[in-house]
Order: structure tokens, then sequence, then C-alpha cells
């Protein structure tokens, strides 16, 4: 929070100096950052050697808009002005942009948008009211008790589930067989994807408050059972799912029984250690799991022994239907939304259970669980390896899905990136993590979309490259406004007369 | 003198070193079955550090501490357990348990020995009916089929539940939370945080149960409460008491027997009236900066 807030307001002569003074500073702060980034390129000339360009006008770009942004951060109070005025900084830097860069002169556009943004700008200080809630709220400690209808929630929640249920279906009638397949694909399973991992970690770290910097080796364990027991022993899929599972939750256990009587900074460090020895040991041990090259040819997935071919005996013919591929792709929608929704009934079931009270008990205090008779290890241990085996079925998905797999899939990014999403969402929620798997998963493959920015910054713009740089901001922000993720409120297990929202301040955070 | 006829808490050669510090010297005492003990002595004397190792959150350098559960234990069933290399055993009128050879958490969970904390341990981002439900966590997870049957949702889990409920209630009745009971357990006020601790503690239906400074932080009318509450507990629920207090006047007035500890060593261990007037007490409460005290101990003489 910026000071001088919730003190009186300087006399306006007195701010506006001190506003152009943080914006110049954070202008230049901007400069020394981006220099690297945006001013200076290599690229390839035509002799295939690297060539250094230069891109000051990028670099001006960007600090002009922080420093703009830094400036109405400082000139207006309350948060309405300030999004009104971003919200016309970005479209003048819109119109700008399309007429400097892309080289678009059309006046109407290049004007109007300029204009518009302008306007919005200069709206934005006679909008600038200060808010009296959020001096009010400072005030008075005691907190608004936000009663959660349970009605209305499990209606919401089974609005939700029948709209994903419908979900491919309507694609597939919107779109067609061939058009479908990116939106099932790349945004439906692919979502559900980090959805699974997202809740399965939630319980090792949202719960237990359990900080795992090497989730994806769970992944992998999972992945790579079901690729070689179907590859070597010929098993189906339906029996290698289950071993999946319990194969990671084995190694969950056998990781967690040394570590988990170390604090809880030893166990990310140990966590982030076996992340990565387990990505060598895929990587090396090429006997086993062919190293770099990876498993191919995984058996596809069947309609529980039915295959998705063209033959007489697939799955399409069977059925009376006109072969596509679209079907299989549909089934793995519909078993990954299972797989999903079996990991967000169960933890909602073992919240409500003594252990997950443990869980959660654990997080807040571990010396009074201790002194109420809990075994703290075995506790923790649960939640390890129930982590880990869900897991452990998301990863044996994946590797039906793909049909090939290779160390690749699994680096630490992949956890960092499961890791990002429980903690965007809000540690313990699990319609957080859902959202914030939609915004981070869905906001990846949405990137590849923005052609228009194409337009903007040349052909050889791929917004794609700017995903992690996106991403980093996103975090920042977040962590600067809602700094307990997106439903930062924790619901109680249980409750005598009202189910009351448990305020974010007050809930733990568990260690490291 | 229950504390001579009917010990349930043997504390014998209790020593505790953290690197050079002595923080408890070859301490030995009694409590009696049934009574309130009052362990006093300035800051520092090593009175949360005799918790500690009798809840198992330290293990003592030397020393023994043996706990008769059920009722009295014969000093011969006591040292036939202490050659041996088990925890647990049983004499004529029930188990006995060595607590310096057991982790913490089955102290508090078989040998039934609860506690509170100087600094309240509270978990605050769970409403006060479950704190109260997580202290009863063993029952219920051997209700709930260590999780399997509960999953399910076959088994005795959901009456169980409903009785740890009922028990909730019953003791967020008796310390007038009732009405609080799905509320946070940090936005509480501290006084009634520090009886949510006893309560919570309480939940897991101890046979001793350790009060490290129940009293701090708390007004005179809370004060005044607490001793009904603790005088309840020893009355009504046949809890015996072990309390850490530096308010002199809840000592004097609830407590059977008072221990008294400076430096780690004890100096005095009797009933209240005989403390008051023990001159090496009013000695080490007058040479220590605490005037208030020194002068509450000494209080009744003048
Ligand atoms: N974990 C520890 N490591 C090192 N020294 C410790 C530890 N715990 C306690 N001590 C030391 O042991 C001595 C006794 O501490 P203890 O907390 O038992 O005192 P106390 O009687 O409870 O005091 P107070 O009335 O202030 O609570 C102190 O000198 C303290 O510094
Ligand atoms: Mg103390």
């Amino acid at each position: 929070m910026p000071a001088g807030r919730d003190t009186s307001s300087p006399p306006a002569a007195h701010r506006l100096n001190h506003a152009l003074r943080e914006a110049g500073f954070a202008a230049l702060i901007a400069i020394g950052l981006s220099f690297p980034i945006l001013a200076l390129g290599a690229e390839p000339d035509i002799n295939n050697q690297l060539a250094l360009q230069t891109r000051w006008s990028w670099m001006f770009t960007a600090a002009v808009l922080i420093g703009s942004a830094r400036f109405f951060a400082v000139m207006l109070d309350s948060s309405r002005a300030r999004l009104l005025a971003i919200a016309g900084l970005l479209c003048t830097a819109f119109g700008f942009g399309t007429w400097y860069f892309a080289g678009i002169a059309d006046p109407k556009i290049v004007g109007g948008t300029i204009a518009a943004g302008v306007l919005a700008m200069l709206a934005a200080f006679p909008a600038d009211k200060p808010e009296k809630n959020a001096h009010s709220a400072a005030k008075t400690p005691a907190r608004p008790a936000t009663n959660l209808s349970s009605t209305a929630a499990s209606l919401f929640s089974a609005a939700g589930i029948g709209a994903l249920i419908a979900f491919p279906l309507a694609m597939l009638w919107w779109f067609g067989s061939a058009g479908s397949l990116k939106w099932i694909n790349n945004y439906g399973i692919q979502i559900l994807i980090f959805v699974m991992l997202g809740w399965g970690l939630n319980i090792v770290v949202g719960l237990a408050g359990l900080l795992d910097l090497g989730y994806v080796a769970f992944y992998a364990v999972g992945a790579y059972t079901y690729a070689l027991l179907a590859t070597q022993f010929d098993l189906s899929f339906w029996i290698c799912l289950p071993l999946a599972g319990i194969m990671a939750a084995f190694w969950g256990i056998l990781l967690g029984f040394p570590v988990l009587r170390l604090r809880g900074d030893y166990l990310a460090l140990v966590t982030l250690a076996f992340g990565e020895i387990i990505h060598l040991v895929l990587t090396n041990w090429s006997d086993l799991t062919n190293g770099e090259a990876g498993i191919l040819s995984i058996p596809r997935v069947t309609f529980f022994g039915i295959p998705f071919t063209a033959g007489e005996d697939g799955f399409a013919h069977l059925f009376g239907l006109q072969f596509s591929p679209i079907h299989r792709t549909i089934f793995l929608f519909y078993l990954i939304l299972a797989l999903a929704l079996i990991t967000n009934f169960a933890t909602l079931r073992l919240r409500r259970l003594p252990i997950g009270r443990a869980w959660e008990a654990l997080r807040e205090d571990e010396i009074a669980c201790r002194s109420l008779g809990i075994n703290t290890t075995n506790t923790k241990l649960t939640a390890f390896a129930l982590g880990a085996m869900f897991g452990g079925f998301a990863g044996s998905f994946f590797a039906v899905r793909q049909g090939f797999i290779n160390p690749n899939s699994f680096t630490f990014m992949e956890s960092a990136w499961i890791l990002a999403i429980v903690v965007l969402g809000g540690m313990g929620s699990q319609i957080g993590v859902a959202l914030a798997a939609i915004v981070m998963v869905g906001g990846t493959e949405a990137l590849r979309e923005l052609d228009f920015l194409k337009q903007l910054f040349g052909q050889d713009f791929n917004p794609v490259q700017y995903r992690m740089l996106i991403f980093g901001l996103a975090m920042v922000l977040m962590m600067i406004w809602r700094p307990r993720g997106f439903v930062s409120t924790r619901t109680p297990s249980i409750f005598l007369k009202e189910r009351k929202a448990v305020a974010a301040d007050l809930v733990g955070e568990g260690h490291g | 003198m229950r504390w001579q006829s009917d010990p349930l808490l043997h504390v014998e050669h209790l020593t505790m070193r953290f690197g050079g510090i002595l923080a408890v010297n070859d301490l030995s005492f009694t409590a009696g079955r049934g009574d309130i003990t009052a362990l006093i002595g300035p800051n520092g004397a090593g009175k949360t550090t005799v918790f500690n190792c009798i809840t198992g959150f330290y293990k003592p350098t030397e020393g023994r501490i043996a706990f008769a559960r059920d009722g009295r234990a014969a000093d011969a069933d006591v040292a036939a357990l202490t050659q041996t290399s088990k925890r647990h055993g049983r004499s004529a009128s029930g188990d006995i348990y060595l607590l310096e050879r057991m982790p913490d958490f089955e102290i508090s969970a078989q040998a039934k020995v609860a506690r509170t904390f100087q600094n309240i341990r509270l978990f605050q981002g769970m409403t006060v009916l479950e704190n109260l439900i997580v202290a009863q966590h063993n029952p219920l997870m051997q209700a709930s089929g260590w999780t399997l049957l509960g999953l399910l949702g076959v088994g005795p889990y959901r009456a169980r539940e409903r009785d740890a409920i009922e028990k909730a209630k019953f003791w967020l009745n008796k310390i007038n939370l009732l009405e609080r009971a799905d509320d946070a357990a940090g936005d509480l006020p501290y006084g009634d945080q520090r009886r949510l601790e006893i309560a919570r503690a309480m939940c897991m239906d101890p046979v001793l149960l350790c009060l490290d400074e129940p009293a701090a932080g708390l007004n005179p009318r809370e004060t005044a409460d607490l001793n009904t509450l603790l005088c309840m507990l020893r009355d009504e629920q046949n809890t015996s008491l072990l309390l850490i207090e530096h308010d002199m006047n809840v000592v004097m007035q609830i407590s059977d027997h008072v221990v008294v500890l400076d430096y780690g060593t004890k100096i005095a261990d009797g009933a209240p009236a005989a403390i008051r007037s023990d001159p090496k007490v009013i000695a080490a409460y007058l040479g220590v900066a605490d005037e208030e005290e020194a002068q509450a101990v000494a209080g009744d003489r003048t």
C-alpha cells in the first residue's frame, strides 16, 4: 500500500510534485529493467549469425507506460479511478501502437482510440473520490461475516459440472468435428489436467501446509508407470491407472518418511531435489526409460476395451457413427473430467473427516497438534501420499493422452506452474485453484490466438514467447492486490448454526 | 496430603540442560490425584521447561517422570518398569507410564496428560468448534476407520462426530462461548482465547491437565471466572491440575499444593499456607525485581 494513503492528503501542488517524482523514478527503473529485455534483441541475419538489434522505441514505450501508471497510482485515491486511468492509458497506447509500430494510419482507429484513452484518463480525476469503506474497514475490527448459503453453493457447483459435461458436445455442435478439436483438447483437456494437478497439490500445500516444490515427480512416476506397464506387459489403462496412483503414493511415502520430520524449509529443498533427481533418472536410465528419446507408441485410450479406430471393431462403427478422431478426444475429456471430479470430491470429503481437520490444524500450529495427541509425522505422510497419488493418476492420464512421453514434460517449470496455480487460486480453496488453472493455462493458450498483436508489433512477434514475462508480471500484481490468492477466505469444515467464512489473515500458511 | 498418599505424577531427579544452561536441576516432586498443584517461581526459574519435559516436548537430560494414570502405583512396579526398556506397564491399580520415554503426542493420546501454552496456541484460522473437534482427533480417527470407512460413508463415524459436537457444546457452555462457536478462534478476545485453549485440552478427557500461566493477561473479573472454572475441573471432572501461575492470589486461593522453583532448583514444597511463610520463598521473590509478587507471597504475615 503506497505510503500516505491513510494519512490526510497532502496539498495538491506538493502531491503533483511527489507523483511526478515517483513517476520519473518508476520510468527509470523500467528503463533499467527493460534495457536488456526489450531494447536489445539478437536476431539471425542473412548469414545466419546472430546480430544485435536495438529496439529503443519499445523500451521508451515501456518506460512511458510504467511511469504514467505510477503517476496515476500516486495521484488517484480510489481504485475505480485508477482502473479508469489505466484503461485509458492502455487505450491510448493501443492507438499509438497501431500507428507507430504496425503502420496503420487509419485516422479513425488511431485518432479514435487515442482520444478515447485521453478522455478516460482525464475523466479519472473527477471520478476520484476517496472510498469510504476502505477507511472504515481499517478502523472497525469486526469482520463482515460472509455467510455462504450452502444451497446456493451446491447449485453453483451443480451448474458448473453440468456446463463441463455439456462443454465438448456444445463445442462439437458449434464448431464441427474439426474446429472443436482445438477447444476440447487445447482448452478443455489441458486445463482439466492442471485443475486436477492443482487439486492434488492443494492437499499437500493448501491443506497440510507442506511446501512441495517437486510435485511433478509424482506426475512423472504416474506417467512412466502407465507407459512402461502398457508397453512392456500389455496391461490395459484401467489396470494401470490405480497402479500408477499406488506407485506415486509409494514414492511419496518413501520420500516423505525421512523428510517429513524436518522443518518446512528443508522439506521444500528436498522435494525440489527429488523432482530434479526423478528427471535425471528418467533421462539417464536409458535401459528402462529410453532416455531423452522417451517412450513411443504407448497404447492409446480405448472405450472400455473398444479402440477408437476406423475399422470394423472400432468405436465409431460399433456405435453406428461416422468415424472421427474427435471421439477419442471427447472421451479423453470426460476421462480427465471424471478424474478431476474424483479428486475434488475426495478432498472435500477428507476435509470433513478427522484426517482433513488434522491437516488443517497442522498447517495452523504443529506444536498444538502434538499436544492434542495427533501423530504429526503420519498425518503429514498421508497428505503427501494422497497428493502424490492424485498426481500419479494425472500422470497416467497424460501418458495415455499423448501416446508418447519423454523426460522433458516433467521439469521444474511444471512443478512451479502447478504450485503457482495453487498459490494464485488461494491455498486450500478448491474453486480458487480451478479458477487459477483456467486463468493460467487457458491464458497461455489464449496467447496463441492474439493474432491482432502481430499487426501491432510486426509479423515476427510471437506472444507465446512472452508467456513467462506476463506470468511473472501477473504474479507480482497478484501478490500486491490479493496476496492470499483468488479465494482467500477459508470455509469451515463444520458448524453449529451458520457457516461463516474465516478471514484470510487468520488462516495459517504452513511452514516453509 | 494427597501428593504423599495418592500421587499420580512422580517427577524424580529431573535435570534439563541446554548447552551450558542448567534450566532444571535435580528436581523431584509429586502431584496428588485430584489436587491443583501450583508450580511457581520467578521468571526464568524453569517452570515451562518442567512442563515441556512432562509433556514430552523436551527430552530430559536426566531423571524419571512416572505417571500412574489410573490409581496409585506401587514403587516396586515403577522400579520394575524402569528396568525394562518399555514406556508403559501395568500395576494392580492400572496403567503406569514413563513419560520421559514417550514422544509428545503419545503422552497426550495415551497417558492422557493435556496441556496449554504460555503463549496461546489455538488454531487461529479454524472456528472455535473446529478447535474442539480437532482435540478429539484420536477417537474420531478410530470411528472413521482410519479414514477408509469415513471416506466411503460407512461405519459409526457420523454418530461419533455428533457425540464430539455434543462434547464441544458442553465445554463451550462451561466457558460461555457457545454463541461464538462458528467464529474463527483468532477473532476471539484474549481472555476467551485462554479459556478456549483450556476447553480444547479438556476435550481430550485428560487425567492431568498442565496449565502454563492461564491467568496471564486476564483482568480481575476474568481471573475470578478462571478460578471458578479450574475448581470446577478439579471437583466435577476429577481432573488433576498442574498449574504455573504468577498471580499469587490465584495460587493461594485455589491450589492444594505448591512447588517453588528458583534457578531450576526446588526451594520449597508444601501446602499454600506453609509456602506463604517460608523464608526461602520470600527471599527468592524479594531477590528478584518483581516486588508485587514478593509482597503477595509475604502478604498475610504483615
Ligand atoms: N529451548 C531452549 N533452549 C535454550 N534455553 C532454554 C530453552 N528453553 C528454556 N531455556 C532456558 O531455560 C531457562 C528456564 O526457562 P523457562 O521458560 O522454563 O522459565 P519459566 O520459569 O517458564 O519463566 P517464565 O516465568 O518467564 O515463563 C531460561 O534461562 C531459558 O532461557
Ligand atoms: Mg514459562
